[in-house]
């Protein structure tokens, strides 16, 4: 299913920029239309910020996916923070706990075609979003 | 430290958004902005994101927080050149940029700084005589 995939770090707001130029280059390479890049991109921004800013830093999983004449692009966010105590709050728009709009996590969402997030207290947090062309 | 550049043009300030932003560099440049604003008596400020692929939620709280700032410090903020691409995008997030005025590029938003200034240098007359 994965065809091709590479592993970034995500430790200072340096790295989130790159992190979106490889996203990008992805995209294109999947043959995403331009306004499905931009939205993958602009999740990619908010993730990669939250992995970084709530999560300590982490890495994020770039897979070029291929299903059945499918084209897309999976990416898989994950830190070892504090993890997140209530997710149903934290995907709410505009709920925060660090001061930003609060439209990280259900912003990403509304802009992916997948969306899975698995956090637990103490341990960590993955989220993994997919975006088809 | 990496600062985005600040052009005067006559009474207006100009920024060209030409690299990928980190948080960083916003944030710097919504300080320099403001201190440019008193510093150069500027009455109105163009941000022109044309060569911007995406505004997150992060830049778009700056742009917010710029427009607001601008307005206590008597000036007018205009965000020009908004990709399609990225005003679709910036809604589906959840983004309206409340409080914040744009045109297509930066001619319109040009036009748009004089008029406002030019309709609030008339209401000023109206009620203290001509300033001018």
């Amino acid at each position: 299913m994965a065809i091709r995939s590479e592993s970034l770090p995500i430790l200072s707001s340096e790295d989130v920029v790159t992190v979106r130029r490889r996203v990008r280059a992805m995209a294109i390479e999947q043959g995403l239309k331009l306004i499905d890049q931009t939205k993958i991109i602009t999740a990619t921004s908010e993730l990669a910020r939250n992995t970084f800013v709530f999560g300590g830093g982490g890495t994020v999983l770039l897979e070029a996916l291929e299903s059945g004449g499918r084209y897309g692009v999976r990416l898989t966010f994950e830190d070892r923070g504090p993890g997140i105590a209530d997710l149903t709050l934290a995907m709410k728009d505009g709920y925060t706990t660090g001061g930003g709009l609060g439209l990280g996590l259900s912003g990403a969402k509304r802009l992916s075609n997948e969306f899975e997030i698995d956090s637990r207290l103490g341990e960590g947090t993955r989220v993994t979003i997919t975006r088809w062309r | 430290m990496d600062r985005i550049p600040i052009l005067k043009l006559g009474d207006f300030l100009l920024v060209t958004v030409q690299v990928d932003m980190h948080d960083r560099l916003a944030m710097n440049l919504q300080e320099d902005l403001t201190d440019k604003i008193v510093s150069a008596h500027a009455r109105g400020v163009l941000i022109d994101i044309s060569a911007l692929d995406m505004v997150d939620s992060f830049i778009g709280r700056m742009l917010g927080n710029i427009a607001s700032m601008s307005r206590i410090l008597d000036a007018e903020t205009v965000v020009v050149g908004m990709r399609p691409a990225v005003a679709i995008t910036l809604v589906e997030l959840g983004l309206s940029l409340p409080g914040v005025r744009t045109a297509l590029n930066v001619e319109r938003g040009m036009e748009m700084l004089r008029a406002t200034i030019s309709v609030y240098a008339a209401e000023y007359s109206e009620y203290h005589g001509d300033p001018f």
